[in-house]
């Protein structure tokens, strides 16, 4: 994986850098030092590493602001960081940037139930939104796997999803407003606690965009009453079509599930190892969970189960209580966790059409014989977004590079049927050169304009989602300046 | 002076009117929304029918001048319908046509039913449209989850043409449910209104709509899904709402949504239409500042509907943070007003920005969003 040779120009011209950092942010808000810039030299996404030039933590708008305006005027790149814990390499750094990180702007600003929003700095973690609310029996719903340790930034940088949002939506769905500081430093406010910001949709273009337009440093969230109850149910299949086909049929009854979860059967058998959830051992396990009161419950969950039955699964379990509830998710929950400890692996994120699902499994278990490499899937069925878990021996040379040819080919089939690169984890590093199999040039060209708008130096994050090739003449000409 | 008209019968066609053009356009699906600038009128009905339907991934892909009621008849055949509840402006406007659903989404226009499941945009997948130069792009997809490259997908919902002219639209559609039903409250103040709303959109029922009528002094609140279920919030928000007045369940409750979206309150009435959106507890002091002749409220009072005689700068009068759109006036009050809510000056330059990049000649919409 290529990224751009840091400027001798910049690095050069550090020690001026560092003088006027240090004159507009607190002594401790500065790292400098080789032996600690070393912990921002990579996120979740560990096979790629580099140290910054110096990191950044600042604890006020107007000090991104400070630093951005700094950066701006020398030239410098800049890489905003959440928590770090992109799986796409969004937050690699490069040897010349200043890794600029919101982990230390983490308050709540309001709390407003009335309204059912609530404005926090960016760099609060996901779960700490809901912890936020929780005593007032809300929640804020997007809940990517990581929502213990990610930072809200990150979240809206990534337009992150989770397992519940088939019914809530994803981060672009659930953001009202930003502030937002701008590379040139300017800083800006869009939305608020009204719905649909006025003008153009600068909100919609934001969410997503990887931290290449600009650092939001504080948020709107809408928030939800939680709901008065919920329950899942188990549903074992002897083949994937089955299980795929008894998916289709769920939604099409007007059925709308929070979430549907799917495993096969390398992952069942994995995950049962590890966490011994008392899951049956067949080809596909389907998770459905339904929300509302008791009897709601029972209505939506009769429904389902009578479609299940109808496609004769091998196994079918309700749960009558939260114990049963737990176990139920037990195995999903800690799905990775269970790869993680029999294996080295590499977690993919294309969406497919759900109608696609039996025929992309078949051509993934055909990649795996002709790779030689296993694959275990586990993934939100209800959205077609798939988590395909390729396994190799990150000791044996040539594995890593064999998996990566191997994903590159199932992202390509996840295209080919009608879907995309990455359902929820980001383009970063990790997918940047595969963007032409879903783009023309003139489609990229399109979003480059974009980027050229908010920073026309591409100063911010400049070496991600889009392949090197395309993106050089902007970023040489901030090189050659 | 009759305008000539532009209808191009395929994408290739629209990029040949675009890259010829000579002069500004103005790009129109049914033409039912008031949203007109000068210059020739380029149609996209020419454009239209539905090319893909998957009912089991609730998808479904069109060209951009697919008319909206062909769209809904075919969804419904399948259950299934269009649930950000689109507003029909006729009404309201006097305009006639076909609403299309390009036109829907480059609007991005939402129903009652936006504060629980979202607006137009949040339903638009992915779009293909051509830009002010005449290139074809694509952007997004038809698939619920896609965070690949930049979602320009939202950045055209609402850009009322004036980044691209769209040829066709990907997206999402839901279940029609088994049941509605509405629950009244009367006989309310707008204060003790907001309050209702607040306290039913704060409650566990999964409130589908939140209006206020002031005419009437009720205010409503609409749940929907399994019939069971309806049955049983129904009564629990009656329970729950009785303490700030008589709770009733309302009889005719489609029909009463169908005007409450399209503000049916306001037909046949002289004056001009403004659509303000506001955080939900600034409604009763943005009403008490606009000194109108009558108003509506939906989306739990976040979305202010004000009749106002000929020629008034309503937005002057807001004192509130927000925005309002002047969805009914004069050609002369359009032109001297602006039908757009001016925006702070660096979102101003953003939004210039991406125009001239898009549309560098300035010919597409031009008079339109300020």
């Amino acid at each position: 994986m290529d990224m751009p040779s840091p400027s001798a120009v910049i690095l050069a011209r550090k020690a001026e850098l560092v003088a006027k950092l240090a004159a507009v942010l607190p002594g401790d808000a500065l790292i400098q030092d080789e032996a600690e810039t070393r912990a921002y030299e990579c996120d979740a996404l560990t096979a790629y590493r580099c140290p910054p030039m110096l990191a950044v933590l600042p604890r006020s708008t107007q000090e991104v602001s400070d630093v951005l305006r700094i950066c701006h005027q020398m030239g410098v790149p800049v890489v905003p960081r959440g928590a770090g814990t992109s799986l796409a390499g969004g937050a690699l750094p490069t040897a010349d940037c200043v890794i600029l990180g919101v982990a230390r702007m983490n308050e709540v600003l309001e709390a407003d139930y009335d309204n059912r929003v609530i404005r926090v700095q960016t760099g609060r973690t996901n779960l700490s939104v809901s912890g936020a609310v929780e005593e007032e029996d809300f929640f804020y719903a997007p809940d990517p796997s990581s929502q213990l340790a990610c930072a809200i930034a990150g979240n809206i940088a990534m337009n992150s999803g989770g397992a519940h949002c088939l019914k809530y939506g994803v981060t672009t769905n659930n953001l009202m407003g930003v502030t937002m500081v701008m590379m040139d430093g300017t800083v800006v406010e869009i939305g608020g606690a009204h719905l649909d910001a006025g003008g153009l949709d600068l909100l919609g273009v934001i969410c997503g965009s990887e931290g290449q337009l600009g650092v939001v440093t504080e948020a709107t969230l809408r928030i939800l009453r939680k709901p008065e109850g919920a329950r899942p149910v188990l549903i074992g299949y002897d083949s994937n079509e089955v299980a795929g086909a008894c998916v289709s049929d769920i939604i099409k009854a007007g059925v709308l599930p929070v979430a549907i979860e799917f495993m096969d059967r390398p992952c069942i058998e994995a995950c049962e190892a590890f966490a011994k959830a008392g899951y049956p051992m067949c080809e596909a396990l389907l998770i459905i969970e339904v929300e509302g009161s008791p009897e709601e419950i029972d209505h939506q969950l009769g429904l389902i189960i009578e479609i299940a039955r109808s496609h004769n699964p091998v196994e079918l379990r309700e749960a009558q209580d939260a114990d049963e509830a737990g176990r139920i998710w037990l195995g999903r929950k800690s799905a990775f966790g269970a790869m993680g400890q029999i294996n080295d692996y590499m977690c993919l994120d294309g969406t497919i059409p759900v109608t696609e699902l039996p025929y992309v499994l078949r051509r993934i278990g055909e990649l795996s014989k002709q790779y030689g490499l296993g694959v275990a899937n586990v993934f939100h069925a209800g959205d077609g977004n798939m988590h395909p878990l390729i396994l190799f021996d990150a000791n044996k040379p040539g594995d890593l590079e064999l998996c990566e040819d191997m994903g590159a080919d199932i992202l390509k089939l996840c295209v080919e049927v009608g879907g995309c690169l990455t359902g929820e984890h980001g383009v970063g590093v990790e997918k940047r050169d595969l963007m032409l199999h879903q783009y023309s040039p003139e489609d990229l060209e399109a979003q480059l304009k974009v980027k050229d708008v908010f920073d026309p130096h591409w100063l911010l994050n400049p070496a991600k989602v889009f392949p090197l090739s395309v993106t050089e003449g902007r970023r040489a000409v901030e090189l050659s300046k | 002076m009759k305008k000539m008209m532009l209808k191009p019968k395929s994408e290739t066609e629209l990029v040949e009117v675009i890259a010829d053009a000579g002069g500004p356009l103005c790009i129109q699906g049914g033409g039912t929304r008031g949203f007109a600038s000068d210059g020739e009128v380029l149609s996209t009905r020419g454009l239209s029918g539905v090319e893909l339907y998957e009912p089991g991934a609730l998808t479904m892909v069109a060209r951009a001048g697919t008319p909206v009621a062909e769209i809904e008849a075919l969804l419904a055949q399948s259950g299934q319908r269009l649930a950000f509840e689109p507003m029909d402006h006729r009404g309201l406007l006097g305009s006639d046509g076909e609403p299309t659903i390009g036109g829907v989404f480059a609007a991005n226009v939402s129903g009652p039913r936006r504060i629980q499941c979202g607006a137009a945009r949040d339903f638009l997948l992915g779009v293909r449209f051509v830009d002010g130069a005449g290139h074809v792009v694509k952007n997004g997809g038809r698939v619920m989850k896609n965070v690949t490259g930049y979602d320009l997908v939202k950045l055209m919902a609402g850009a009322h043409g004036t980044l691209g002219a769209l040829s066709e639209v990907s997206f999402k559609v839901l279940p029609e449910p088994e049941a509605e039903a509405t629950v009244q409250v009367g006989d309310v103040g707008l204060s003790v209104a907001v309050q209702v709303m607040s306290a039913a959109l704060g409650s566990p029922y999964d409130v589908t709509g939140a209006g206020y009528d002031p005419d009437t002094r009720k205010a409503y609140v609409r749940i929907e899904g399994f019939s069971s279920s309806v049955a049983y919030r129904a009564d629990r928000l009656s329970a729950d709402l009785a303490q700030f007045g008589e709770t009733q369940q309302v009889e005719r409750s489609a029909d009463l949504w169908r005007g409450i979206r399209d503000v049916s309150a306001f037909y046949g009435r002289e004056g001009d239409v403004w659509r303000i959106s506001v955080k939900p507890s600034d409604a009763v002091a943005l009403a008490d500042q606009l000194q109108a002749d009558a108003l509506q409220f939906d989306w739990g009072g976040g979305l202010v509907w004000a009749l106002v005689p000929e020629g008034v700068d309503l937005r002057a009068r807001m004192g509130v943070s927000g925005h309002a759109t002047l969805v009914r006036g004069s050609a002369e009050t359009r032109m001297r007003l602006g039908q757009f809510h001016p925006q702070p000056a660096p979102l101003a330059a953003i939004s210039a920005g991406l125009r001239a990049k898009f549309d560098p000649r300035g010919i597409l919409n031009s008079g339109l969003m300020g």
